[in-house]
């Protein structure tokens, strides 16, 4: 698309002003200034950091992730003591966010495909709850929602001298719910390398039945045929492994509950919180994913005689879909980052850890660019995951 | 091509905004020039800093604040305010946010070597306790194995704790939030057994924050020391001489019997120590870089230590002199001689 200006004539040399006039010379001459731009303004940055740095005798360096780290968290997906080196704090800091991201991401498309489908329900009653909890929780600032969660569940449950029992050897109490778990045993070992062999055997196997129907039309039970496998491959695993049957069960023990596993009231609080305020936004994709379909199929499916449910579940959701996974992808994203708020209400997350280290090491910038490249990371993966999930659920046309 | 240009223009501009200058003398020059010293404080701990019913922040870190504007600026009213955790405070001093950090923070080998800060002095000799409801039946620290503590993060009291466990062989279980108010609303809903704090912090929390301060208890166990000062950024020594020798000039004008009622009577006195710190004899000012009479200001103004003690720490909290008495009267405080 060169729009070289011939000069008149023909005849006339190009000159200077040509040449500047020439739009592709003038492209390139912008983005050199602009590409020069920034890189004086980087080096400015980093110059100036490093100097303001020096004057005032604040130590760089990434040394600091040896050192003891010296204070306690509450809870940790690995071990740790005060004893451990920051590095291993920062790792714990680092699950703590995967793990409330990632079951905040499962449990925020359950409720928000629900909700989302009861928005455009046929019934008033659930029709108009939804909007209420859609319209409530939206709008209320996920910071306020993670204090007002924090707020309630310490006030609500009682002290952990009279904790609540909701289900036999189930602890509900102000410090959190505790939860009878089976003592660490060979045979759990046996049963998840079983899980993982039945899923391998699972999905040969859903290829091999895919294609049969595709080729003869015959339908195989692959829900049952699957489930039939995983629990059964799992049992043998159990029975192998000894059928050990010792659980952990808490009971009080001086001023706390010990034992069983420990979910904790502010674990609770961010979990709560990040997922109503996420499910509402997925609700709205969800609702505005379903509206995209067409009403012609609707009534194609009604016409086949299938059931309204049916035809939700096998023709309008799966359609639904490919519209609302890129929006979706970024509810997503903003859950992982809003789990930054924990801080706020004493979730030991990465954010939570990171300026606690700063704190006690004066290494901010380090500590900073840690948990940048971290988040970084975790979206791009979650980026780079949903990509793919789009990808296969794209139409494919035939 | 465009945006990427007016970007890169105003990353120039932040930078430009972001740059310090890097001279002697530069801090102290900035708040000469903008009219008022910039002074990092608690959120809220009545006694030390707190802002009172007319919005005025008063306590004993408040006042160290008030000496140095009045040394320097003339007036003790130049200060602004800025409330921050335990977790912001450093590095807004690092990042000349506040000019000066007066919020009950301990003076510490690593945060005076490793983060770049001056501690000009101590103004309140504190340790560690542990505030206990009165219901959990425990009268000693040793008795607590297995509890549950609240506590703030970045704090040396999130590192003694730790330490004192260890060293006991006990067990624990942290609960770190940031905001102070949100830790002591999780410590009266019975989420941990202990609070802790610097004993004075207790203090303030179980007299001004309880449902009913009687239904707890600080135990007798102090499990660290506490030394609280002021301090600012590394990089300007003439700067930190000032916030020193304005918290010096306190402890000084006590030890010499000078407050804010009879300063203007002293002036007359024949004492050479008086003299001195009240810039009758000249030279103590000139050596600062302030006028000779920065500390008749601060007095006048401001009050000597023992009248700002009584004033915040004994009035809001009861708390008697202990530690922070004279050292003439078995205390610690001693001012470093002002001539
Ligand atoms: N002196 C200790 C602790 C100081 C501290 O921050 N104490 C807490 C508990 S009293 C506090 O003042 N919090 C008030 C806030 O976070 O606003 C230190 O310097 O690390």
């Amino acid at each position: 698309m060169s729009k070289t200006q011939k000069a008149p004539g023909g005849v006339r040399s190009k000159g200077l002003t040509d040449y500047l006039n020439d739009e592709n010379v003038r492209a390139v001459i912008y983005q050199i200034v602009a590409i020069a731009l920034v890189i004086l303004a980087g080096w400015y940055l980093v110059s100036n950091t490093l100097a303001n740095l020096e004057r005032q005798n604040i130590s760089t360096g990434y040394g600091f992730l040896n050192l003891e780290a010296s204070f306690g968290i509450s809870e940790s997906m690995i071990d740790y003591t005060p004893q451990s080196n920051y590095a291993t704090a920062l790792m714990v800091g680092f699950l703590n966010t995967v793990k409330v991201a990632f079951l905040g991401i499962i449990l925020c498309t359950i409720i928000g495909t629900i909700f989302g489908v009861a928005r455009l329900s046929s019934n008033w009653i659930v029709r108009k709850l939804a909007t209420v909890y859609v319209e409530t929780f939206r709008n209320i600032p996920v910071l306020l929602q993670l204090f007002f969660w924090y707020a309630i569940i310490p006030n609500a449950f009682p002290a952990a001298r009279n904790a609540f029992q909701p289900l036999p050897d189930v602890l509900l109490t102000n410090r959190g719910m505790y939860i009878p778990v089976p003592v660490a045993d060979n045979a759990y070992d046996f049963m998840g390398i079983a899980a993982i062999i039945a899923f391998i055997v699972i999905y040969f196997i859903n290829k091999w039945a895919t294609k049969r129907l595709d080729a003869t039309g015959q339908p195989f039970p692959i829900v049952w045929a699957s489930l039939g496998i995983f629990f059964g491959l799992v049992l043998i695993a159990y029975l192998i492994g000894g059928a050990p049957t010792a659980m952990d069960i808490p009971a009080l023990k001086g001023f706390n509950i010990q034992g069983g596993y420990n979910i904790s009231p502010e674990f609770m609080s961010v979990l709560i919180g990040l997922t109503i305020y996420t499910s509402t936004y997925v609700a709205e994709v969800v609702r505005s994913g379903i509206q995209a379909v067409p009403t012609g199929q609707w009534e194609a499916a009604e016409s086949l005689g299938l059931k309204r449910s049916i035809a939700l579940r096998k023709i309008i959701l799966p359609q639904s879909m490919r519209v609302a996974i890129p929006p979706l992808t970024n509810q997503y994203l903003n859950l992982t980052k809003n789990s930054s708020l924990a801080v706020a209400v004493g979730y030991p997350d990465l954010v939570s850890v990171s300026n606690t280290t700063m704190n006690q090491t004066g290494q901010a910038i380090e500590a900073i660019s840690i948990y940048m490249a971290v988040y970084l990371g975790l979206s791009l993966t979650t980026s780079l995951f949903m990509n793919w999930f789009n990808k296969k659920m794209a139409l494919v046309e035939r | 091509m465009k945006m990427k240009t007016i970007l890169a223009a105003g990353a120039m501009s932040v930078a430009a905004i972001a740059a310090n200058n890097a001279h002697a003398g530069a801090a102290l020059d900035g708040i000469k020039a903008k009219g008022f010293v910039q002074c990092g404080v608690n959120t809220g701990l009545p006694g030390f800093s707190a802002a009172n019913a007319e919005g005025k922040w008063e306590g004993l870190d408040v006042d160290v604040c008030r000496a140095v504007a009045a040394a320097l600026l003339g007036d003790a009213e130049k200060v602004q305010y800025t409330p921050m955790t335990a977790a912001q405070r450093f590095t807004a001093l690092q990042s000349g946010e506040i000019d000066i950090l007066s919020r009950n923070t301990t003076w510490t080998l690593t945060r005076d070597a490793k983060l770049g800060l001056t501690f000009g002095g101590v103004n309140y000799y504190d340790g560690q306790g542990f505030l206990v409801p009165k219901a959990l039946g425990v009268s000693h620290a040793t008795e607590l194995d297995g509890a549950t503590v609240c506590v703030e993060p970045g704090t040396t009291t999130e590192l003694n704790l730790a330490d004192y466990f260890r060293a006991k062989g006990m067990s624990f279980e942290p609960v770190v939030i940031e905001n102070i108010n949100e830790t002591t609303a999780a410590f009266f809903a019975g989420r941990c057994d202990v609070y802790t704090t610097d004993a004075s912090g207790l203090a303030s929390v179980r007299q001004t924050m309880a449902p009913n301060p009687d239904d707890y208890v600080i135990l007798p166990e102090i499990i660290s020391k506490e030394p609280l000062g002021p301090a600012v950024a590394q990089g300007d020594d003439q700067w930190a001489d000032l916030v020193r020798w304005s918290l010096m000039a306190m402890v000084e004008a006590e030890e010499l019997g000078v407050n804010s009622g009879n300063v203007d009577d002293m002036k007359k006195s024949e004492n050479p120590a008086i003299q001195r710190l009240l810039g009758v004899s000249p030279g103590m000012g000139e050596a600062l870089g302030v006028d000779e009479e920065w500390a008749y200001r601060i007095i006048k103004q401001v009050g000597n230590y023992g009248e700002s003690y009584k004033s915040n720490v004994t009035a809001k909290l009861g708390l008697e002199r202990g530690l922070n008495a004279l050292w003439t009267d078995g205390g610690l405080q001693y001012a470093i001689p002002v001539r």
